[in-house]
C-alpha cells in the first residue's frame, strides 16, 4: 500500500519536475522568451508579407533601433541599480536642441566628434542632477524623474525655443548620410546602412563591459538587488545613484544627436512620450523593475521586439492605432512572466 | 495611530491656499475673487482631484504603490461608454435616461479596469509601477483603436451638460459630487476597519501580515476603488467638455502625483489624508487659474509643476514645514 502511494508520488514529482525544469529555465533566462517572440513575429509576418525580408526593410529597422537602443541601455543601467528614469527623452530633446542651436549659430564648422563629446557631457551633467536629487530627496526615482522631465522640457520650450531647426549643421548632416555599406536590390533601388549604427554597437560593448567587467557594475547590481545590504557591504548608494543616472543622461545626450543626424532636423517637441516604450523594451528584455537584474543582450532583444511591433504591424494589415494596446499587453505580459521568482 | 484633526500638513495647505488667493488678488485684481471665477475653478478641480485620490490610495497601501493608469482609464471609460450607448439609446428621446446609463456603463468600465490593475498587483504579483504602466498604455491603446485616434463629440446633452457646467445654489454639481465622494472616502479611511488595515499595511507590511490582514484582498480592493474614481473623473470630463478623446489631460499623471506629494502623502506608504489632497488640489487649481489670468504659457506651467513637485519632495524630506507658522 505504502509502496504504491509513494510510487505515484514519485512519478508525479518526476513529471512535475520536467515541467518545472523547463519553466525554471525560462524564468532564469528571460531573454529566451523575448528571442522566441521575435522569431515568431518574424516568421508570421514574413509568411504573410514577404516584403518583410527585403534588405531595405531590415536596414530601416536597424536604423530605428539606434536611438531606442541608446535610450534602452541607459534605462537598463538605472533599472539594474533599482531606480527608474523617465526623464531621458527630455534630456535628449534638450541636449539635441541646444547643441544644434549653438553649433549652427556659433560654430557652424564644428566636426561631429566634438559635437558628440559635448552632447555626452551635457547629457551626463543633467543626468547627474537626477542622481543627486534621487539620492538627496530619498524619494522614489520615478516621481523625481517625472518632476525633472517636466522641468527640463518646460524650460526648453519656454526659454530656449519652439521653432524647428531645418538647416542642421553640416557635420551632423554628413554624419547622418555617411554610409557603412550599400546594398543594391534586384530592382535597382539602393538601400544604405548608415555609419551611425556603429555608435549603438560601441554603446552596447561599453555598457556590457561596465556591467560585467567593472567594480561599478558589481556595485550597480548589488545596490539594485538589496540597497540595505549593499550599503553595509560598503558600497556608497549615493555614488552609484549619481553614476547610473549620469550614464543614462550621457547615452540620452548622444541619442539626441543621433536623432537629429538621422532625421536631418531638430524638433524640440520630438521624442516626448516615447519613454514608456523604451521602459517596455527593457522590461521585455528581462530586467526586473525592482532592480538587481537585467542584461545587455536581453535589452537589445527587447528593443528589437519593440521596433518590430512599431514597424511591421502595418505590413500585415494591423492598423498602426493598435500599437499602444499591444505594447501595453506586452509590458503586462512580460512583467507577469518575469515576476515569477526563480526557485532554488 | 490617527493624527489629530489639524496637523502641520493641513495648516500648511490652508496657508498655501490663502497665500495663492492673496497673490492672485495682488496680481489679477478683484476679478479673481468673482463668484464666476470660483465656480469655473471648482468645476475644474474634481477630475484632477479624483485621480489624485486614486494615486493617494495606491500610495497609502504601500508595496511601492502608485496608479499611473488613472487618466487613461478615465478617458477610456468616457469614450467606450459613449460609443456603446450611441447606437443603443436615443439621446433626443430620453436625455436623462441616456445620461444615467452613460454614467452607469462608464462606472462599470472603471470597475473592470480597476479590477484588472488590482488583479495584476495583488494576485499576479506585478510591481504597481509596471502593472499600471502597462495598463496605462493598454487602456490608451484601446481608446485609440475604438476612436481611430480622433476626438468624439458628444453634442449638447442637456442633463450631462448641466451636471458639468451649471451651478446649483452657486455650486457646480460635479464639485458637489466630488466633495461627497471625498467625505465618504475620508470617513472610510478614518473610521472603518478597511481604512485601519490599509494604513497598517502601508506602514509595516510584515507586521500587517502577521496581524492577519488579507493583503492580496486589500490590494485588489484598493486598486478597484482607484479604477472607480478614475471612471467618475472620466464622466466629469465628458460632462464638462462635451467630448471625449484618448489624449485628454496628458500631463495629468504628473499633476496627480504632484497633488499627492504636496498633500504630504508618503510615497512609501502608510500616511495620507483626504482633506489634505483636496486642499492641495484646490491650491494648485487656483495657481493654474492665476497663470491663466497672467497669460503664462503652458510650457512654463509644465516647468513650474515639475519644479513644485521637486520642491515638495524636498520639503517633506527636510521638514521645512517647521519654519512655517503653525498653531502649535
Amino acid at each position: 500500500m505504502t509502496d504504491i502511494t509513494s510510487d505515484i508520488a514519485a512519478s508525479r514529482a518526476h513529471a512535475e519536475s520536467a515541467f518545472n525544469r523547463v519553466t525554471r529555465w525560462f524564468v532564469r533566462h528571460p531573454p529566451a522568451v523575448t528571442a522566441i517572440l521575435i522569431a515568431l513575429v518574424c516568421v508570421v509576418v514574413g509568411s504573410i508579407n514577404p516584403d518583410f525580408w527585403q534588405i531595405s526593410n531590415l536596414f530601416d529597422m536597424a536604423r530605428s533601433t539606434v536611438v531606442r537602443g541608446l535610450f534602452a541601455l541607459g534605462v537598463l543601467v538605472v533599472l539594474a541599480a533599482g531606480g527608474l528614469d523617465v526623464s531621458f527623452t527630455a534630456i535628449a530633446a534638450f541636449v539635441m536642441y541646444v547643441i544644434t542651436m549653438l553649433v549652427t549659430n556659433c560654430f557652424p564648422e564644428m566636426p561631429i566628434l566634438p559635437i558628440l563629446l559635448v552632447a555626452a557631457i551635457g547629457g551626463a551633467f543633467l543626468g547627474a542632477a537626477n542622481g543627486v536629487l534621487v539620492s538627496t530627496l530619498k524619494a522614489p526615482s520615478l516621481i523625481v524623474t517625472i518632476g525633472t522631465q517636466y522641468v527640463i522640457r518646460g524650460f526648453l520650450l519656454t526659454f530656449i525655443g519652439t521653432a524647428l531647426f531645418m538647416n542642421i549643421p553640416m557635420s551632423m548632416d554628413a554624419f547622418g548620410k555617411l554610409a557603412l555599406f550599400h546594398h543594391q536590390s534586384a530592382n535597382g533601388a539602393t538601400s544604405t546602412m548608415p555609419v551611425y549604427v556603429l555608435v549603438l554597437v560601441v554603446a552596447v560593448i561599453v555598457t556590457w563591459l561596465l556591467l560585467n567587467r567593472t567594480l561599478m557594475g558589481r556595485a550597480i547590481y548589488a545596490v539594485g538587488g538589496n540597497a540595505g545590504i549593499a550599503e553595509r557591504l560598503g558600497y556608497s548608494l549615493r555614488k552609484v545613484h549619481i553614476f547610473v543616472f549620469a550614464y543614462a543622461g550621457l547615452l540620452a545626450g548622444i541619442a539626441g544627436i543621433m536623432h537629429v543626424a538621422s532625421n536631418r532636423l531638430a524638433n524640440p517637441f520630438d521624442l516626448a512620450g516615447s519613454e514608456l516604450e523604451i521602459i517596455a523594451a527593457v522590461v521585455l528584455g528581462g530586467a526586473r523593475i525592482t532592480g538587481g537584474s537585467g542584461s545587455v543582450l536581453g535589452t537589445m532583444l527587447g528593443v528589437v521586439l519593440i521596433t518590430l511591433v512599431n514597424n511591421v504591424l502595418i505590413l500585415v494589415g494591423i492598423p498602426s492605432t493598435s500599437q499602444l494596446a499591444i505594447l501595453g499587453l506586452f509590458i503586462v505580459g512580460a512583467g507577469a512572466l518575469f515576476s515569477i521568482k526563480p526557485r532554488a | 495611530m490617527f493624527v489629530r484633526w489639524s496637523d502641520r500638513q493641513l495648516n500648511f495647505l490652508v496657508f498655501a491656499n490663502a497665500l495663492v488667493i492673496a497673490v492672485a488678488v495682488i496680481f489679477a485684481g478683484d476679478t479673481f475673487l468673482s463668484l464666476y471665477n470660483f465656480q469655473s475653478m471648482s468645476a475644474q478641480v474634481p477630475e484632477l482631484a479624483l485621480l489624485a485620490l486614486g494615486v493617494m490610495l495606491a500610495m497609502i497601501a504601500g508595496n511601492g504603490g502608485i496608479d499611473l493608469s488613472g487618466i487613461a482609464l478615465a478617458n477610456l471609460s468616457g469614450i467606450a461608454s459613449y460609443l456603446l450607448m450611441r447606437d443603443w439609446v436615443s439621446v433626443d428621446d430620453q436625455p436623462l435616461t441616456f445620461v444615467w446609463i452613460f454614467a452607469g456603463i462608464a462606472l462599470l468600465i472603471g470597475l473592470a479596469g480597476g479590477m484588472i490593475n488590482g488583479a495584476l498587483v495583488a494576485f499576479v504579483g506585478l510591481t504597481p509601477i509596471i502593472a499600471t504602466l502597462g495598463t496605462q498604455l493598454f487602456f490608451t491603446g484601446i481608446a485609440v483603436v475604438i476612436t481611430n485616434g480622433s476626438a468624439v463629440s458628444l453634442g449638447y446633452i442637456e442633463p450631462l451638460d448641466n451636471f458639468g457646467n451649471t451651478p446649483v445654489f452657486g455650486v457646480p454639481m460635479c464639485f458637489a459630487l466630488f466633495i461627497a465622494i471625498a467625505v465618504l472616502l475620508g470617513i472610510v479611511l478614518r473610521y472603518t476597519p478597511f481604512g485601519l488595515k490599509l494604513y497598517l499595511m502601508g506602514s509595516n507590511a510584515k507586521a500587517a501580515r502577521y496581524a492577519g490582514i488579507p493583503q492580496r484582498h486589500m490590494l485588489f480592493l484598493t486598486y478597484t476603488v482607484c479604477g472607480i474614481l478614475a471612471s467618475i473623473a472620466g464622466i466629469i470630463i465628458a460632462a464638462r467638455t462635451s467630448s471625449v478623446k484618448w489624449d485628454y489631460g496628458t500631463s495629468y499623471v504628473l499633476i496627480a502625483i504632484l497633488i499627492v506629494v504636496m498633500a504630504g502623502v508618503r510615497p512609501e506608504g502608510g500616511y495620507g489624508r483626504v482633506i489634505c489632497v483636496v486642499l492641495s488640489a484646490t491650491a494648485l487649481q487656483m495657481l493654474s487659474s492665476l497663470f491663466n489670468f497672467l497669460d503664462i504659457s503652458n510650457f512654463f506651467r509644465d516647468c513650474a509643476w515639475g519644479l513644485l513637485l521637486l520642491i515638495f519632495l524636498a520639503t517633506s524630506r527636510f521638514d521645512l514645514r517647521a519654519l512655517l507658522p503653525s498653531r502649535r
